[in-house]
Order: C-alpha cells, then structure tokens, then sequence
C-alpha cells in the first residue's frame, strides 16, 4: 500500500472539467480506484451518472480506455473486453499485463444489470465490478432502487400522507455477490480511501473475479449540503448503517469496528431524503431502521468471528 | 481444390467459424441455433481454434460482450435466432453505431407470439432498421459463402458496420445437403489478419467509446452511419467478385432468375427461392414466361437495381416471410413497391404473406402465386394488393 504523500505524485486517471454535481462523492471514487491500480487499466461504464457527466462527446474526463455499451451490461461488455485480452494474449499479440474494471450504480448494478453481473461473476472473468451505491436513480431523478433504504424518500417511493417513504429494505448485495463463492467480494467508503484502495488493490490482485460495494452520498438524491459528503460517507460506517468488511475465498472480515458505533438517527437527520421521518406519526420508521441496523451488524459480527 | 462435403445449414456455419477462428465468441443457445454453438464449443474444447468463447447468460449479454470483445481488438462474432435477436435489440443498435465490425449468424424463427421455434422471418426483419448489413441464403452453401464475405464485408475500412448473416430455421439449419466448403488455409488467408481501429486494448493510446453523444454531435454521427451502409453496396460487390475467382460461386445483391424474358416474377428471400426456381422451371415448360428475383442483400437495400431488373415485367408478386401488422403489406414488399414508385410503366406489384411460424410452402401454393400473376398481367390489374398464401380464413 502505497503511502499518501506517494499517491500524491501519481497522475488522476480522470481530469477535472467533467459534469459532476458539486460534492459528489464519485469523482473521489474514480481517483482513489484509478490512484489504487498498478497496471494499465480499461474500464467499462454503466449508463448513469458516472458515464453522462465524464462522456459528453466531444469531450471525455478519462485518461484511460473506457466503454461504455448500455445501462444494464457493463459486466457483460468488460466481460467481453476481458476475453479479447486472454484469447490476444495467448496469441501473442499483447504482452502487459491489463486489469480491467467495470463501474455500474446501483440501479445498473441491483436491479437492471444484476443478471448481467451475475453471470460474469460465476464465469469467472478476471475483472473488478465496482457499484458506486448512492441509493437510488439517481441519473433519471431520484427514483427508488433495491439499493433504496428503508424510509427514504424518492420520487417513486415519495413521502406522502398516507407514506413514510420506501417500505422494504435494501437488498443485501455485497453478501449476494459473496455468496457467488467470488475470490474477492467488500464493501468500501470513499471517507476510508487508505482501506478503499487498499480493497482495490487487493482485488485487482487475485485471479478472476472481484466485487466492490463503495457507498457514494449524492447531494441531489440526498438532500444535503455539498461539503458533507465525505462526513456522510464517513457517518455512515460509524453507525453501522454501511460496515466496512471484505469476504476473501469465503472467509468473512470486519475491516472497521467503529469504537462509538453512532445512532443512526445521526445518518438519518442531515438527509432531507429521511426528514419526514423526524415527525411524531413516523418516529418508528427511525426505531424500525436502527433495529434492522442492529440485527445486520450482529450477524456481520458473528460472521466475521468478532461477536 | 475446395472440398465437397454433407452438412446442415447449422453445420456448414459452424465450420465457417471455425475456419475464421474469431478471436472470442460469445454465444447463448436457442432452438434452432444451438447447434452452431454446441459445435463451435466443441471445436474450442478439442483445440480446432484458439477462440475464447463467453458462455452467456443471455442474448443480450452475448451481443454485449461481442461489442465488447470487437471494441478491446478482437474478431468477435455470436448466432442467435428469433426471441434472441428480439433479447439483445438494444445492443444490436448500439454494436451498428459503434461501427463494430461483428459477423452474426441469425437462424430465422418466428418470433413469439405466440411462441414458435420454426421459420419465419419476423425475427431479422425488425432488425431491419438497426444499422446492420443483411444477408439472406437459400442453402447451406449460401450460409456457408455468405459468412466468409461478411467478415471481408464488415471490416473493410470504408464500411465498418455489423454483419447479419440469414438462414431459414429447419429447412435450412437442420437440413442436411450437399455443398463445398475451402481448405481452412484458404479461409484463413482470405479473412486475414485482424486489425481493428482504435482498439481499448491499446493501452497508451487511451479512447473513449460510447460516450454520451447529444443534439450537437448525434446527427453528424448518425449521417455517417447512414453513409457506411451506402459505401457497404459497392464493397458488397466487390467482395463477390473476388469470392468467385476464389470459388466459382457468384454472387451479387440479388439472384435474377429467368429474369430477362419474363413477363411475370416473384420476389422472394431465403430458401422458398429453391422451391420457387423449380415452379417457375415448370411453368417455363408450359410455356409461362415466369421469373425470379431472389434478394440476397436486404440491408443495404438494393432498390436502384431491383427497379431495373423489375421493370420490363408485367406484374410482380412479393413474398414475405413476415407481416409488419401496418394494415398494408408485409415489409419487403414495401421496400419494392417503393424501389419501383415513379418508374414508367411500372409492373403491377402485389403480396404475398406466407410461411408464417414455419407454415409448410409447396410447389402448389408458389404456382398459385404465379397463376394469379399471369391472371393480372392479363387484365391489367389487380384485385387485391395482400393475400395471405396458405391460411385458413
């Protein structure tokens, strides 16, 4: 792991002037994979946020080769890119080593591309899946998604009179992808960049396929203020709401164990995406998601040996 | 010499991939294709070719990862049929405007509803308008040629679009027949060496595809996709010419058959072509001056050379193997009605809609088609413009 001050003289793999909004957490996320990786890299891109403010033709933010195919199969489509290197490599024609990466959000990631994913994950391809997580369509307008927590307010999930936001839970992805028996699955902040891109660096390392779940706080679909979103990515570890763990060749372990674990009201009450929820008719919702908290870190502990 | 061999339409496909060695295929089996992709992993599991082959999970991600096999560099090709083509249409767009030169075997299948596994043409023909060259066969032979120009076809620099290449579902794909096929040599020199444009996998010279391409740029883009197709008629052409010093075998945009002194023809794709030569055969000797065009080519389309060869008739007849449900006409007939609007004494055009969901087309039923033909040409018009050939009413 390379120190601070060494990743400091290393060239962004993606240059200022892109169209993020202001405080978005995925920049920080690009620069701290791309600071991570050692090799030359080729990255793939889901439809979303990431590839409409970094793409917009004639221009592109990235240094690196990148594709971007459609919304729900960047891991089919690096799947692709990374079976053109075996089969030219095993001919001879390339000799350097190349990692390759695909981005996808949640929406590209949970829901339309989980079957793409999936697939690409059991074929065994020697890739690195990267979801930035900010919890909903963002790109389209805050629309819900399995990656949607508990009580959020979306615009299809909206608070309402008779509503109190999203009415499930957030499907448990990073154990999903685990469960495909993968070398390397983790979850990942980009508040935490020592561990984050200690994670990628250890996942572009082992044969085969690698899955990272990186939280990323959107100031638009989270409703807060743009210097915050580094103390929310942070927020959310300290209150269990988003634990740092990675599982490697099976075996669970804790990467984080906050020494306060914070109530996720903390979480909760610099969103506006939760504000409803601070009301006397929804006051449980917040009780409801600090128990569902709870229960998911106790299991994790045990998991990983630490309970 | 060239080796005569015993193969089905699927087989024949299957060796002409081989033969090709494409870099990665990455394939998802559906009836009645599967057979060209148990056969082409067999070939890879015995080391016949060095191809990395991505076993999908779907039609979709097949064509993706072909685009993004094709993007990193590498000759990439997939197969599909009917509900698979249907599957993957985001990406078939997305491959034409990427200009990634992939080469697709399409076994033609009805497309569900309801579901159907045996021929028609409904499947290729929505593909009709994704930016992709068309090419429909009549035989195994015709699969087998077909696939070894589209690789020429498709990556020739003035032309850089996708190739679909056709084949009927069961009459030809499961069909054993006989036909020649090149020494594997052969093959490999007349596909060539690969080398791709601007490839992901070439590391210091970074690029970005697909990248977000708005009101400023698209058209511009799309005008040049427009125009590879125009550029693609004469490379078609050219390629022929130069398969047919290597084999023999001829081929142009389409087929004319008995064409010249014709007064009444059918325009027909795939392999009813064969069923119709032989009707028109007999007619001949009747005395019935029948002809033929057989539309190889449907993307680009071809419609300057078809009027012409269409011209001197007296009344056409259309077959489609598809119904657009425009409440007008199936879709190649709409091509060359149009093809053929402001010539001089135009031939009277009608259609046909047949073989729909793999409805069995006998030598009566085209002779059928080509007695009402000789029944307009003899008044001068035609009663109705769509008749349905075969179906219970």
């Amino acid at each position: 792991m390379a120190t601070l001050k060494e990743l400091s003289t290393k060239e962004f793999g993606i240059s200022s002037g892109h169209r993020a909004c202001a405080g978005c957490a995925f920049p920080m996320i690009i620069k701290q994979v791309l600071l991570a990786a050692e090799n030359p890299v080729v990255v793939g891109c889901a439809t979303g946020c990431m590839e409409v403010t970094t793409t917009i033709y004639p221009y592109t933010a990235w240094k690196v080769p990148f594709i971007h195919n459609a919304f729900e199969n960047v891991a089919a489509t690096v799947s692709g890119v990374e079976a053109a290197y075996q089969s030219l490599r095993r001919k001879g024609k390339i000799d350097k080593k190349i990692d390759f990466i695909a981005f996808g959000g949640d929406g590209g990631t949970y829901d339309i591309g989980f079957q793409s994913l999936s697939g690409a994950m059991e074929r065994g391809h020697d890739m690195l899946y990267i979801c930035y997580d900010n919890q909903a369509y963002m790109n389209t307008g805050i629309q819900r998604s399995s990656a949607t927590p508990y009580g959020a307010n979306t615009t299809t999930s909206p608070a309402g009179t008779v509503s109190f936001g999203k009415k499930q839970y957030r499907k448990d992805l990073t154990e999903v992808m685990a469960a495909h028996g993968i070398p390397f699955a983790a979850q990942a902040s980009p508040a935490m960049w020592n561990d984050f891109i200690s994670k990628v660096q250890r996942a572009l390392a082992v044969e085969g396929p690698a899955f990272i779940n990186v939280i990323q706080p959107c100031v638009l679909g989270w409703k807060y203020d743009s210097s915050l979103s580094v103390a929310l990515a942070k927020l959310a570890v300290d209150t269990c709401f988003w634990p740092l763990y990675e599982v490697v060749d099976g075996k669970h372990k804790l990467s984080y164990k906050p020494k306060d674990k914070r109530p996720v009201r903390e979480f909760l009450e610099k969103q506006d995406r939760f504000r409803h929820l601070f009301t006397p008719q929804n006051e449980h919702v917040i009780d409801e998601i600090q128990a569902d908290i709870d229960r998911r870190w106790e299991a994790l502990l045990i998991k990983c040996g630490e309970a | 010499m060239s080796i005569r061999v015993a193969k089905t339409g699927n087989e024949a496909v299957a060796e002409a991939m081989r033969q090709i060695r494409p870099d990665v295929v990455a394939a998802y089996p559906i009836t009645p294709q599967t057979e060209i992709v148990q056969l082409f992993s067999g070939f890879v599991a015995n080391g016949l070719v060095d191809t990395e082959m991505v076993t999908v999970e779907s039609e979709h991600s097949a064509m993706s990862a072909t685009i993004g096999a094709a993007a990193a560099g590498a000759r990439a090709m997939t197969a599909t049929s009917a509900n698979g083509l249907a599957l993957m249409w985001e990406v078939v767009y997305i491959a034409a405007s990427m200009r990634l030169p992939i080469v697709m075997p399409v076994v033609n299948r009805a497309l569900s509803g309801p579901i159907n596994i045996h021929c028609d043409h409904s499947d290729t023909m929505g593909a009709r308008d994704s930016g992709w060259i068309q090419l429909f066969s009549e035989n195994a032979q015709e699969a087998y040629d077909n696939v070894l120009q589209a690789v020429r076809i498709s990556e020739d620099p003035n032309v850089l679009l996708p190739t679909m290449v056709t084949m009927d579902g069961f009459i030809i794909s499961h069909a054993m027949e006989v036909m020649e096929m090149l020494e594997d040599e052969k093959v490999r020199q007349w596909v060539g060496e690969y080398v791709p444009l601007n490839p992901l996998l070439d590391v210091e010279n970074p690029v970005t595809m697909g990248p977000l391409d708005l009101f400023d740029w698209n058209m511009e883009h799309k005008r040049q996709q427009a125009e590879a197709m125009v550029q693609s008629k004469p490379v078609i052409l050219q390629v022929a010419e130069e398969y047919a010093k290597l084999t023999g075998r001829r081929y142009s945009l389409f087929e004319e058959y008995k064409l010249d002194d014709a007064e009444i023809a059918i325009v027909v794709l795939g392999s009813t072509a064969g069923t119709a030569k032989v009707v028109a055969d007999n007619l001949r000797q009747q005395g019935v001056k029948a002809g033929l065009l057989k539309i190889r080519v449907f993307r680009p389309f071809p419609a300057e050379e078809i009027a012409n060869a269409l011209k001197h008739l007296k009344a056409v007849a259309v077959m489609d193997r598809s119904d657009s449900f425009n409440a007008v006409s199936g879709p190649v007939f709409a091509e060359v009605r149009s093809a053929l609007y402001g010539i001089a004494n135009a031939p009277i055009i009608v259609d046909y809609i047949y073989g729909i969901g793999g409805r069995d087309v006998k030598p009566d039923h085209i002779e059928s088609v080509y007695n009402d033909l000789a029944q307009i040409a003899a008044q001068g018009k035609a009663d109705r413009l769509l008749t349905y050939l075969g179906v219970r009413e």
